[in-house]
């Protein structure tokens, strides 16, 4: 039997006056998850963490943490701790006294404090910091702040609402490690929101995709990006080219399509309730052919070039089939000495395994 | 924007209409007090100036030391009181929906709007003993004794209605200071309230504090720009009030301000006036020294 999961949220909806910030949501995180809500900006990502803070009160549906219903307890009665978006690190507390906030204002014991206090600081690499303040520190040293005084509680769950979003790109990806790290080390349920996909796959351990309001899909990442249930999870989710299609037959599975290009094809559907919706295929999958035979199994179909976007590791390239549609390629620059893009105009031939194929839900 | 320092005369010119002002009608004026203060009287206008202490003296003197501790106990209390009042009245704003801020901030600085005196004269038909309040309160009693009475209670109420003494005694001059000064707390009050990032408050929460223990660990500590602030810009006007004290006070609650007055008006007595003035102007500048100190280590603390 697995074991009884650490959160759950049972149908909860919340509505600011007429509007739905969340919608009948229902999902369970189980212990040790490193468990990401993805989702553009006012999808209710951000609403549902507040609900799991308490700091916004669902207005229908239940909460569980640890097995209690705490869908009415106040934030300061509740298990978890919340690392925010902005760290609201304490301007006039030190660090030390920052971290020591919460285990005071519960009554630890003031021997207890200190070591606990010291031992969360070194966790977050904090260690020669104790006595600065907070305008003293760099912003990712404010958040390991902030995260030293939310783990020093030793919550059930940790929250985490953007922890990333506001530094720069190079200290984003190694606290993104470092956030890995940590929780592997605490062995503490993380749930964090982020807008960033990149973030989610590589961080969590699985992904809930929302969408206005609604959780679209939840999965792994691996899962989520190879068999995205829906147009709008694929396309939050890496890029993809589309084909609208005609099916005409559900079998397990698999459907039948038909393509005025590709022809009849038989391919996987993402999910059980897909009986319809749109072919979808990631620009990694697809291979530009310019004079080689084709694999086996591969649909050929003719192209010419549009346009080129150089990356440096990869190129994404732009073709127009024959019909008009447009495709997106990329293709990786794996040789240091290479012949270089294709320039517009070019003709060529794109080559599209069925497998690579998806029939995903049209709608968002 | 190019530099001051580049266009020197740009910068004078600018300048030089505020500083002429200050000069005639501030700093000329405040020395010719000083001097004053340093004068002996020789005749009912004439004023010798023979750089006499003996003003400093008579200012000293026991009675008038009494008054100037009454009068820095009034405005110390009625400051106290402002803050307690002026605090959730800031917090109130400072977390009302933005649409409604304007007009809050308006009410506040209403009454700030119409002349002093004016205002004061109608704190005394609120006040006194045939005045709004005590004409509300025997509504009050009326109603209680029509209700009580009945029932065979009617003797809990008493014979008669006693209005209450609220007027001409110190408590009228704390509740004068507090209603004729609340703007002057509120104002600095909200200012950093509203820069107050919410998300500390509920980082505090979070963190298992209770609303009390967030209101005096965190709001507080933020705040004190503000409180300090408000602290001065009530305690200081209010230690030289004699306004208040005179319209709404008893004949017990002179304070310095009163008795300041005085020797300029009734008594004639500009020396010691000026002197007494003097030593009201070094009072409030150590409370600035004090609050540049505090600043100092609010900012060093921050």
């Amino acid at each position: 039997m697995a074991p009884p999961p650490i959160v759950r949220i049972e149908h909860v909806t919340k509505r600011f006056g007429d509007y739905p910030a969340v919608e009948d949501v229902s999902l369970d995180i189980a212990a040790n998850e490193l468990f990401a809500l993805l989702g553009p900006s006012g999808c209710g990502k951000t609403t549902l963490l507040r609900m799991l803070a308490g700091f916004e009160r669902p207005s229908a549906g239940r909460i569980l943490i640890g097995g209690a219903d705490m869908t009415t307890v106040p934030p300061n009665r509740r298990p978890v701790n919340m690392v925010f978006q902005s760290y609201a690190v304490f301007p006039h507390m030190t660090v030390a006294d920052n971290v020591a906030y919460g285990l005071r204002v519960d009554g630890t014991p003031a021997g207890e404090i200190a070591p606990r206090v010291d031992a969360a600081l070194e966790m977050v690499r904090l260690g020669g910091y104790r006595a600065r303040m907070p305008e003293q520190l760099s912003g990712g040293q404010r958040q390991r702040v902030a995260l030293a005084r939310a783990l020093v509680k030793r919550p059930k769950v940790l929250l985490l609402d953007e922890p990333l979003s506001a530094l720069d790109r190079k200290l984003r990806e190694d606290m993104q490690l470092e956030l890995v790290r940590l929780q592997h080390e605490v062995g503490i349920t993380f749930v964090m929101v982020t807008h960033d996909q990149e973030e989610a796959l590589s961080m969590a351990n699985r992904v809930a995709v929302m969408d206005a309001g609604r959780v679209l899909q939840i999965a792994d990442p691996r899962t989520l990006y190879e068999n995205p249930t829906h147009r709008f999870v694929a396309d939050f989710i890496g890029t993809m080219n589309t084909f609208d299609v005609e099916v005409s037959g559900v079998e397990g599975d698999r459907v039948r399509v038909r393509h005025p290009l590709l022809g009849e094809l038989e391919v996987a559907r993402a999910a059980p309730h897909v009986t319809g919706g749109v072919l979808i295929i990631r620009p990694e999958k697809l291979r530009l052919d310019f004079s080689t035979p084709p694999v086996a199994g591969e649909r050929m179909l003719d192209a010419v070039i549009e346009q080129v976007a150089y990356y440096g590791d990869l190129s994404f390239v732009f073709i127009r089939l024959d019909d008009g549609t447009r495709l997106q390629v990329s293709r990786y620059n794996i040789n240091r000495v290479d012949q270089g893009d294709p320039p517009p105009g070019r003709r060529c031939r794109v080559g599209i395994h069925p497998e690579d194929l998806l029939l995903v839900d049209d709608g968002g | 924007m190019q530099s001051w320092r580049e266009q020197p005369a740009a910068f004078f010119v600018f300048i030089l209409p505020a500083t002429l002002w200050l000069l005639a009608f501030f700093l000329i004026p405040l020395a010719l007090i000083w001097v004053i203060s340093f004068g002996e009287r020789v005749g009912p206008v004439d004023i010798a100036f023979t750089w006499t202490s003996a003003n400093y003296l008579d200012a000293l003197d026991p009675l008038y030391l009494k008054l100037f501790w009454r009068s820095l106990w009034i405005a110390a209390v009625a400051t106290a009181v402002v803050l307690v009042v002026a605090f959730p009245v800031a917090f109130a704003i400072a977390f009302a929906p933005p649409r409604a801020k304007p007009l809050l901030l308006l009410l506040v600085v209403l009454p700030f709007w119409t002349n002093m005196l004016i205002r004061t004269y109608a704190m005394l038909a609120v006040l006194r003993g045939n005045g709004y309040l005590n004409w509300t309160l025997e509504g009050l009693w009326e109603a209680t004794r029509l209700l009580l009475t009945p029932i065979g209670l009617g003797w809990l109420t008493g014979e008669r209605f006693v209005p209450l003494e609220l007027l001409y005694n110190n408590t009228a001059v704390v509740f004068g200071i507090v209603y004729v000064y609340l703007p002057f707390m509120v104002l600095p009050l909200y200012a950093s309230l509203e820069r107050l990032d919410r998300s500390l408050l509920e980082a505090s929460l979070d963190l298992g504090a209770s609303q009390l223990r967030t209101f005096l660990a965190v709001v507080v500590p933020m705040a004190r720009p503000g409180i300090v602030s408000g602290l001065m810009l009530v305690f200081i006007p209010a230690i030289g009030t004699f306004l208040i004290s005179d319209l709404l006070g008893g004949p017990d609650s002179q304070l310095l301000g009163n008795i300041i007055e005085r020797q300029f008006k009734a008594a004639n007595n500009w020396p010691l006036g000026a002197a007494m003035s003097f030593l009201l102007l070094y009072v409030a500048f150590a409370l600035l020294l004090v609050r540049a100190w505090l600043g100092a280590r609010g900012l060093r603390d921050a």
